[in-house]
C-alpha cells in the first residue's frame, strides 16, 4: 500500500523520483525495460520470490548482518569533543556479508529476477571489481554464465578482485574505451545488452540506470535499513539520530536511508568523494560539483562540462569513480530530506588508517569516506545523540592502493 | 501522421515524396560532425550530396556514444581531439544550408548534449541552423516530453526509432508523435557491425507501413550497393553511417573523394534498385 505524502512511495508509475530517473534508454532496449518492470511487479508481489530471497540472504550472504558499537571509536572522538559532546556510534557491518559488501544483496535479488524471466545469460559492469565478484558469485552460485564488463585502468588497479572474477568462472571482459574506468564500462555492458536482449539479464550494480532499477537495487539493499532499524530498537529502544553513508551511484547509501525516510526523527547524510577537492576539479561529488543531465538511462546529477559532454570523475576509491549518481539521491539532495558533504582523498585515507587501528576492522575505502565524515560530525553532536555508519564494504581489496597513497612498500 | 503539415520549408517530407515519384528510395548518409575537424566537415557532407546523397544526418559527438559501434566511437574521439563543441555543429549546420538549400538535414545524438542548456533552447538554434529534424537515441517515447514538444513548437521533425524488439503492442505509442520519417534499426545491437537478413527487413517494413504513412527508411549494417539496393525495393530510404564514417577515418583532411565516390556507388543502386526488380 502507497502511503499518502510518504517520501518512501518514490518512484511514480514512469520511474520519476521528480524531475529525476525516467528511462533515457535506446528504443532497443525498451521493451525488455518494460518486461522487467513487469515481471518485478509480479515478484514483488510472490511471496515465494521473497522467501526465497530471504533464505540465500540468511544462509548464502550471512544476514543479518551485526549492527556493532564502535566503543573506542565513540570514546577517542569524545575525547576530542567539548564536554557532553560525541554521539555513540555504530557501525553496520556490511562487510561481513558474504564477497566483503553490501553489492551481493542487489546481486542475489537481481539474479532470481533473471532466473524468473527465464534468461540465460548474466552481465554486470563493475568499477572497483565489488559488484563483479558479487555478481560472478551469484552467477556461479546458479550455474549461469557471466561476462563481467570493467574498465582496461580499473582492471590495472583492482588486479585481486579480477582473478576472484575469473576463479569464479567469469568472463572479464576489458574496456578500452573513453576513460577505461566504470562509467565505459557501462557504455560497454549496455552495447553488449543491446545485441543480445534475448536472453542476457544485465545486473546494475548501483541504484541507478533506467526505470525499474533504482527501485528494485534500492529495494534489495533496503535490507540494511530494515535490519539496523530492527536493531537499533532492539538495543537502545529507540529510532537512530543520524545515518552516515559513502555514495558513489549510492546503492548501499539508499538501502540505508529508505526505510527512515518517514522517521523526521533520523537525520541523514550521503558521504561523496571529493578526490583532490572539489575546487581542484578532480573529484567525483556529482551533487556537489555536477548538474542534472541524462546518462546511462536516467537523469541525474552528472559531472559534465556546459556542453553536456561527461567529464571524468577522480576518487582514490574506485567504488566512488563515476561522474554520476542513483536518481533517488538527487531527488533526496534537492527536497533536503538527506544532506550530502564531501570527502577529500586525504580524508578518507586519513580514516581508513584510524579505523583500522581503533576497531581492528579495515573499512573499503569507499566506507572510510563515511567514517571520515562521521568523526568531523560525531564530536558536534550530544553524547546521548545515536549515529550509525554504513560500513558498505571491507578494506582487503584497497590494502595496494593504500600502500601506494602512503609511499609504503609492501 | 504526420505532426507537422506539409508547408515550403518542409524540405524533408517532400524529399521522401520525391523519391518516391520517382520511384526509388532514398540515401540517408550519416556522418559525424566535427570528424575530421569542425572546418573539415563542410567537404564530407558536400561530397556527401555530389554523390547523390537524398538526406543527410550530422551526429552530435558525445562522450558516452553507448548506442555505436566502434567505427562512430572513434570518429567521435577524432571530433573531440579537433576541439569540437555544439557550437561548432550548428555552425557546421547553418553553413551547409547556406550552401544546399534544398537537402534536408538532421541532427543525430544522444539527449544530454541536446537538453543541456535547455530543450527550447536546443530547438531554436537547430531551427536557425537550417535543421530539420532531430534523431535522439536514448530518449523513448516515453520520455518525449523532455525534447518533442519543444521541438514540434520550432518547426522540426523528431525523427522516432523503431527496432527488432518493438512489437505489436508498442509499435502505437512509438508512432505516436512520429514525423518526418521512421528510422527502422535493422537489426538489436549497435551502429556498424552485423546485417539483417533481407527477408526480416522485409516482413518488419511490411508491418510498419501497415500502421504508419510516415516513410520508412532502414538502416544499421549497411554497407555494399547490393544492400542497400535489396532494402530499396521495400524501403523508403536506406540510412548508411558506419561505412562512410570509416572512410573520413582512413582519409581525414583528404576524405571528400572517397566519400563521394562510394555515396554515388549506393545512388546508383537505388536509382535502378526497384527497376530491376519490375524487369
Amino acid at each position: 500500500m502507497t502511503l499518502i505524502n510518504s517520501l518512501r512511495s518514490q518512484p511514480d508509475d514512469r520511474g520519476h523520483f521528480g524531475e529525476f530517473g525516467g528511462r533515457y534508454v535506446a528504443e532497443t532496449l525498451m521493451p525488455l525495460i518494460l518486461d522487467l518492470e513487469a515481471h518485478y511487479r509480479a515478484a514483488k508481489a510472490d511471496p515465494a520470490f521473497k522467501a526465497q530471497f530471504d533464505d540465500l540472504m540468511k544462509h548464502y550472504v550471512g544476514r543479518p548482518s551485526p549492527l556493532y558499537y564502535a566503543e573506542r571509536l565513540t570514546e577517542a572522538l569524545r575525547a576530542e569533543a567539548p564536554a557532553g559532546k560525541g554521539a555513540k556510534i555504530y557501525l553496520k557491518r556490511e562487510e561481513l556479508n558474504h564477497t566483503g559488501a553490501h553489492k551481493i544483496n542487489n546481486c542475489i535479488g537481481q539474479i532470481l529476477l533473471a532466473m524468473r524471466m527465464g534468461k540465460k545469460k548474466i552481465i554486470a559492469e563493475t568499477g572497483a571489481g565489488q559488484h563483479g565478484v558479487a555478481t560472478a558469485t551469484v552467477a556461479a552460485r546458479f550455474g549461469l554464465p557471466c561476462t563481467i564488463f570493467m574498465g582496461a585502468r580499473d582492471i590495472e588497479r583492482q588486479k585481486p578482485n579480477v582473478f576472484r572474477m575469473r576463479l569464479l568462472g567469469a568472463e572479464v571482459h576489458a574496456v578500452e574505451s573513453g576513460s577505461k574506468t566504470l562509467k565505459d564500462a557501462m557504455n560497454e555492458a549496455l552495447r553488449h545488452w543491446v545485441a543480445n536482449v534475448h536472453d542476457t539479464f544485465y545486473i546494475i550494480g548501483t541504484a541507478a540506470g533506467p526505470h525499474p532499477y533504482p527501485e528494485l537495487v534500492r529495494d534489495f539493499q533496503s535490507v540494511i535499513g530494515t535490519e539496523t532499524r530492527a536493531q537499533m530498537l532492539e538495543y537502545e529502544g529507540r529510532l537512530p539520530d543520524l545515518l552516515i553513508a559513502p555514495v558513489g551511484g549510492g546503492s548501499n547509501a539508499i538501502g540505508m536511508f529508505h526505510p527512515f525516510l518517514d522517521d523526521p526523527e533520523v537525520a541523514m547524510i550521503g558521504v561523496e568523494a571529493a578526490g583532490e577537492g572539489i575546487e581542484t576539479g578532480k573529484h567525483a561529488a556529482s551533487l556537489a560539483g555536477g548538474a542534472s543531465g541524462v546518462l546511462h538511462g536516467n537523469r541525474t546529477y552528472l559531472l559534465q562540462d556546459d556542453d553536456g559532454q561527461i567529464t571524468e570523475a577522480h576518487s582514490i576509491s574506485a567504488g566512488l569513480d563515476y561522474p554520476g549518481i542513483g536518481p533517488e539521491h538527487s531527488w533526496l539532495h534537492e527536497i533536503g530530506r538527506v544532506q550530502y558533504v564531501p570527502i577529500t582523498d586525504a580524508e578518507a585515507l586519513a580514516s581508513f588508517q584510524r579505523l583500522s587501528a581503533l576497531e581492528g576492522i579495515i573499512p573499503a575505502l569507499e566506507s572510510a569516506h563515511a567514517t571520515a565524515a562521521a568523526e568531523k560530525i560525531a564530536p558536534t553532536m550530544d553524547a546521548d545523540k545515536l549515529l550509525v555508519i554504513n560500513l558498505s564494504g571491507r578494506g582487503d581489496k584497497d590494502i595496494f592502493t593504500v600502500a601506494e597513497a602512503l609511499e609504503t612498500e609492501i | 501522421m504526420s505532426a507537422l503539415s506539409p508547408t515550403v520549408r518542409d524540405r524533408l517530407s517532400a524529399t521522401f515524396a520525391r523519391c518516391a515519384a520517382a520511384n526509388r528510395a532514398a540515401l540517408v548518409t550519416f556522418v559525424t560532425g566535427g570528424d575530421p575537424t569542425p572546418a573539415g566537415t563542410a567537404d564530407v557532407l558536400d561530397a556527401l550530396v555530389a554523390g547523390g546523397t537524398d538526406v543527410i544526418e550530422l551526429g552530435m559527438p558525445f562522450t558516452d556514444p553507448m548506442a555505436d559501434g566502434p567505427a562512430i566511437q572513434l570518429a567521435n574521439l577524432r571530433a573531440f581531439d579537433a576541439g569540437t563543441t555544439t557550437a561548432h555543429i550548428l555552425k557546421i549546420a547553418s553553413d551547409f544550408r547556406a550552401r544546399h538549400p534544398q537537402v534536408p538535414l538532421i541532427l543525430m545524438g544522444y539527449a544530454n548534449p541536446m537538453l543541456r542548456r535547455g530543450a527550447d533552447a536546443f530547438a531554436a538554434s537547430a531551427r536557425d541552423a537550417g535543421v530539420d529534424g532531430v534523431i535522439c537515441v536514448d530518449l523513448p517515447p516515453e520520455e518525449d516530453a523532455e525534447l518533442g514538444p519543444a521541438l514540434r513548437h520550432a518547426g522540426l521533425h523528431l525523427i522516432r526509432l523503431a527496432t527488432p524488439t518493438t512489437d505489436a503492442a508498442r509499435l502505437p505509442a512509438v508512432l505516436n508523435g512520429a514525423s518526418g520519417f521512421l528510422y527502422y534499426v535493422s537489426v538489436a545491437g549497435i551502429t556498424g557491425l552485423q546485417q539483417a537478413a533481407q527477408s526480416s527487413i522485409e516482413n518488419a517494413v511490411a508491418k510498419l507501413k501497415a500502421a504508419t504513412d510516415v516513410p520508412i527508411a532502414v538502416g544499421f549494417g549497411v554497407r555494399t550497393p547490393e544492400q542497400a539496393a535489396a532494402i530499396g525495393r521495400v524501403a523508403d530510404g536506406v540510412v548508411v553511417g558506419s561505412a562512410i564514417v570509416e572512410l573520413v577515418g582512413q582519409h581525414g583532411a583528404h576524405a571528400a573523394g572517397p566519400v563521394k565516390d562510394y555515396v554515388a556507388s549506393l545512388s546508383a543502386a537505388l536509382l535502378t534498385a526497384r527497376k530491376e526488380m519490375a524487369a
